[in-house]
């Protein structure tokens, strides 16, 4: 373990950490200490790790990116963050892990829905935070949870009132603006019974390489209904490190769109418990070009009996990318009639491209159903001649189908707005030119 | 039209087709019969340019060009339309919009400029009702999840609207039913035309009852073995492809 770097970054955390919130919470100063020393003890995962045997995040270690205590906001370019600011949301912008408020839209939020700066409510009322802060994921689940626990200096706490429907989605806007800054956010999204919502995150950054590191817990009540999308946007030489992590009630639907397109690494997280009859359903894409390094790691854990999941994640990469989808479904003991899917394919447009897919299904009861797929290829060679026979040229017919097999998964997604900044992030990202919209 | 001489194409190092010789000429209806594995399907993807065959002896010729030095687009945007035995499904690229797109290729490849919005809807909206479809179809995704019968209709479809002058269909019959069948015949018949020719590849007779060719030919080991009017047809059903190989094997 590299617990020489890990000190040096743990030196230099003590020295804000009299400056971090919840300074007034016995509970949460023991918290963070207890994770502040898990962190120095074992430093960031290495890949002698199986769940990070894919992901070398020595990138991180070699870098010293530091956090702030500053809570002034600084100035962000206002067409720029119209790019990813949604106009038909409620939206709460973050820079370099602080809440801004005055870049932040909040009109006409009912008053059973709350969402404010976790900062804010941990010095105001940290017993509205206790009962969830850290209950959705432990700090030895690895470093980088226990990193986010020490160190977060912000987030976003929301929390839907049972019943309440809402009637525009929930942005919650990642922004980093500064060099080698450390965004360490933390934001819980509770959802009481029979609420429906739903949520957005998105990550961008205007500064050149910087470590954005945020841990979402989610709690997903009874019957209530919660989608939960991520468009990951980084900058192209920044890393990145989402965690989300969900506890699903009785009867609770849990969806996740993840889009992960930007950063030079960037590692994501999605994690579940199931109860009884939970839904769970998560979609991904990644997109890899240059040497951008994506890895995504789910776990469906079945606990409890008639759960259903079903998962697609979908891998384009291109260059000397490297893709990585780890996929595991748990059937607990007793989870009878579990009913679940699992499937990831990629597509590698170069000789140098790497996916790495590795789907594992660990099952302890015997009445269930559970499948998975996986593939790793190329074009389908007849769908390129068929569009041939069709009068599209070849190099029009392969980015076509190129761009399709993407866009099966920007298709799932059911906010007009949101659908249109993910494509248009995917377009521009794309590693073919002459990519019409027109085709879809 | 169509002039093949000689015709020798192998798969590998494996022959199959030996010496094909075939002349179509405008406005004709040539139907190719034989055995699984005769060449028959070999012959319609030589025609649209896939890839995989190797031209070892002979040429084609389309109307007066060499068909073999061009690309599958090319041959296409000349006319050349291949209904598929097996249609692929394109998952994200809508139906409609590769009509579009595919009927402005051949316009820009003949000089001619993009075709008018509104014209381009009515023109699809006859088709369409001429192939007994439903408009959503148009919409979907390119034969994703259409069943067999309406991903052969859709393949006639795109060949209504595009107007080659080449047809070429590749076994169009299997898999559907009476009634999907008749649908089909009524939707080739209504191109029929004295500037345009079919290919019509199929193994089975039936076809030939609701779509009238002028010649029949029997393909077998990779040769035209016999060739005749529609009466071969019904000779053939009678018969049975046995009857064919034993008199290619006698002579």
């Amino acid at each position: 373990m590299e617990t020489a770097t890990a000190s040096r970054y743990t030196a230099e955390y003590q020295a804000i950490a009299a400056a971090l919130p919840g300074q007034s919470a016995p509970w949460l100063q023991q918290l963070r200490a207890n994770a502040a020393t898990l962190f120095s003890e074992y430093g960031f995962p290495s890949l002698r790790e199986e769940e990070w045997r894919y992901t070398n995040v020595s990138g991180i270690e070699k870098k010293l990116f530091t956090p702030t205590a500053d809570l002034t906001t600084p100035r962000v370019d206002a067409d720029w963050l119209a790019t990813y600011q949604l106009q038909d949301a409620w939206s709460v912008v973050l820079v370099n892990g602080h809440f801004a408020a005055e870049l932040s839209n909040l009109d006409g939020l009912p008053e059973t829905v709350s969402i404010k700066s976790l900062a804010r409510v941990l010095q105001d009322d940290p017993s509205q935070v206790e009962p969830f802060l850290a209950q959705a994921v432990s700090d030895d689940e690895h470093s980088f949870v226990a990193f986010n626990t020490a160190w977060f200096t912000d987030g976003l706490f929301v929390r839907i009132a049972a019943k309440q429907v809402l009637a525009k989605p929930i942005q919650l806007l990642h922004v980093v603006t500064e060099a080698d800054r450390l965004a360490a956010t933390r934001n819980i999204l509770v959802a009481d019974e029979m609420a429906q919502v739903q949520v957005i995150e998105t990550f961008a950054g205007t500064a050149e390489s910087y470590l954005s590191a945020s841990v979402t817990e989610v709690f997903v009540g009874r019957n209530a209904d919660v989608t939960l999308h991520k468009v990951q946007c980084e900058s192209e030489r920044a890393y990145h490190f989402g965690g989300t992590y969900v506890k699903q009630a009785r009867d609770a639907r849990f969806s996740h769109h993840n889009f992960a397109l930007g950063g030079l690494l960037a590692r994501t997280d999605i994690h579940s418990d199931l109860d009884d009859a939970s839904e769970c359903y998560l979609n991904g894409l990644y997109l890899g070009v240059k040497r951008q390094h994506m890895d995504n790691h789910t776990r469906i854990n079945h606990l409890k009996p008639h759960g259903i999941s079903r998962e697609t994640y979908k891998g384009v990469l291109d260059g000397r990318a490297h893709g990585v989808f780890q996929g595991r479904v748990v059937v607990a003991e007793g989870a009878m009639k579990t009913d679940s899917e699992m499937n990831n394919r990629n597509l590698l447009l170069s000789n140098d491209a790497e996916a790495d897919t590795k789907p594992q299904l660990e099952i302890y009861a015997d009445d269930v159903k559970c499948a998975h797929g996986v593939t790793v290829g190329q074009l389908d060679e007849k769908s390129v001649f068929y569009l041939q026979s069709r009068c599209v040229d070849e190099k029009t017919a392969r980015n076509m189908l190129t761009f399709a097999f993407a866009n099966e998964m920007v298709d799932k997604v059911n906010i007009r707005s949101l659908h249109d900044l993910v494509l248009g992030q995917l377009l521009m990202r794309f590693p073919q030119e002459g990519i019409n919209k027109e085709w879809l | 039209m169509l002039s093949i001489e000689n015709l020798h194409v192998s798969v590998g190092d494996k022959p199959i087709l030996k010496g094909i010789n075939l002349q179509i000429n405008a406005g004709e209806v040539h139907a190719i019969m034989g055995p699984n594995g005769s060449g028959k399907s070999t012959l319609s993807h030589v025609l649209s340019g896939k890839s995989g065959y190797t031209i070892t002896e002979g040429k084609i010729t389309y109307q007066g060009k060499d068909l073999t030095e061009m690309e599958p687009e090319i041959r296409a945007r000349e006319g050349v339309f291949l209904a598929f035995q097996y249609p692929v499904e394109i998952p994200g690229v809508s139906n409609i919009y590769l009509l579009k797109a595919a009927l402005n290729s051949i316009r820009k490849h003949h000089g001619l400029p993009e075709v008018d919005a509104m014209d381009f809807l009515t023109l699809v909206k006859d088709k369409v009702r001429l192939l007994e479809m439903d408009e959503k179809f148009l919409y979907r995704a390119v034969n994703e999840g259409f069943s067999g019968g309406e991903k052969k209709r859709n393949e006639i479809l795109q060949m209504a609207i595009l107007e080659p002058k080449l047809c070429i269909l590749d076994e169009t019959d299997s898999g559907l039913d009476i009634d999907a069948l008749k649908v089909v015949a009524e939707g080739v018949n209504s191109l029929r035309s004295p500037e345009r020719s079919f290919v019509m590849v199929t193994h089975y007779q039936r076809l030939l009852d609701y779509i009238k060719p002028d010649a029949v030919h029997v393909l077998a080991h990779g040769q035209i073995a016999m060739s005749g009017g529609p009466e071969l047809a019904l000779e053939l059903e009678e018969k049975g492809y046995g009857w064919v190989e034993n008199k290619q094997a006698a002579a």
